[in-house]
């Protein structure tokens, strides 16, 4: 049976380079492999932008079709899920010009804001502080929370901190200079804690005598 | 450092940017300053928290739906 050699010292290419190249052969059961891996991240990314189930559900399904059929032009120098998460950003940002009936939409949206770039609550956070909230009630805090963010905060800590991209992948994936993500990454994370800090306080003596869990 | 340099630095600390140097001052700073020290480990948790739970849930019979409309049209060459 064949083995893969690897060299030592020598980077292992990404499985989705091979993946890729089988598709560009014809091979569409590779493309299912791909679609499989991702849809689930391309599905939260959109909703994160476009809010609406609806649209997230288009928005994923016409990113993995745009994606299929330009293929040919993915140069391989970036990585496939970069490239398959940059074709969702902008359909979804489509989507809300749409629902919008053309009003623009960017990522630059909102981000005049100084709300939240000086921390001002200052008062600790309980001990694992999503615990006194039962699951579905955490995921509304967390979801109302972050839509109340400016956009173009709001799809730099998706991409950054939610689905893991590194600092120099999400500035090439929304178009933006490295120093601007980062600047936008820490007043969204800034604003984040302070709106969640509303949540998590400490109880102060209501914790100690029980009234609170 | 004042809190305002502490700030300024906060997402390298957190991201791990930070030279060793820079990381013994930043150190210095939070054994003195108990809000710095708060926005910090209130930061790392509310990063934390949105990486560890799932707030837009895709449920699987949805996924099946999407994933098979999305591989029909492949098949036909979209």
């Amino acid at each position: 049976m064949p083995t893969i050699q690897s060299v030592a010292g020598q980077l292992e290419p990404h499985p989705d380079v091979a993946l890729v190249a089988r598709v560009r052969d014809g091979d569409v059961s590779a493309y299912d492999t791909l679609v499989r891996k991702y849809e689930r991240q391309l599905f939260r990314i959109a909703q994160h932008i476009t809010q609406n189930r609806e649209d997230a559900e288009d928005v994923m399904q016409d990113a993995f079709l745009k994606a299929y059929e330009k293929l040919e032009q993915f140069q391989g120098n970036s990585k496939f899920y970069t490239w398959l998460v940059r074709i969702a950003v902008n359909e979804s940002l489509m989507r809300l010009r749409k629902r919008r009936t053309g009003k623009m939409v960017s990522i630059d949206e909102d981000i005049e804001t100084e709300e939240g770039s000086v921390p001002r609550d200052l008062a600790d956070w309980a001990p694992d502080p999503e615990q006194n909230y039962g699951q579905a009630e955490l995921a509304e805090i967390l979801r109302k929370t972050i839509q109340g963010l400016p956009q173009g905060f709001r799809i730099v800590f998706v991409l950054r901190d939610v689905e893991g991209l590194s600092t120099e992948e999400t500035a090439e994936t929304l178009g933006l200079s490295v120093p601007a993500v980062k600047s936008r990454l820490l007043r969204a994370r800034l604003q984040l804690r302070e709106r969640l800090s509303r949540y998590f306080h400490k109880k102060k003596g209501l914790m100690e005598t029980g009234i609170v869990k | 450092m004042t809190c305002k340099d502490f700030l300024a630095l906060l997402d390298d600390l957190i991201d791990d940017e930070v030279s060793p140097n820079m990381r013994t001052e930043l150190q210095t700073h939070l054994g003195r300053c108990g809000h710095c020290e708060v926005v910090l480990n209130t930061t790392r948790k509310t990063i934390e928290i949105y990486r560890s739970h799932e707030i837009y849930d895709l449920p699987t019979d949805l996924r099946e739906r999407l994933h098979s409309a999305i591989m029909a049209r492949c098949k036909k060459g979209c």
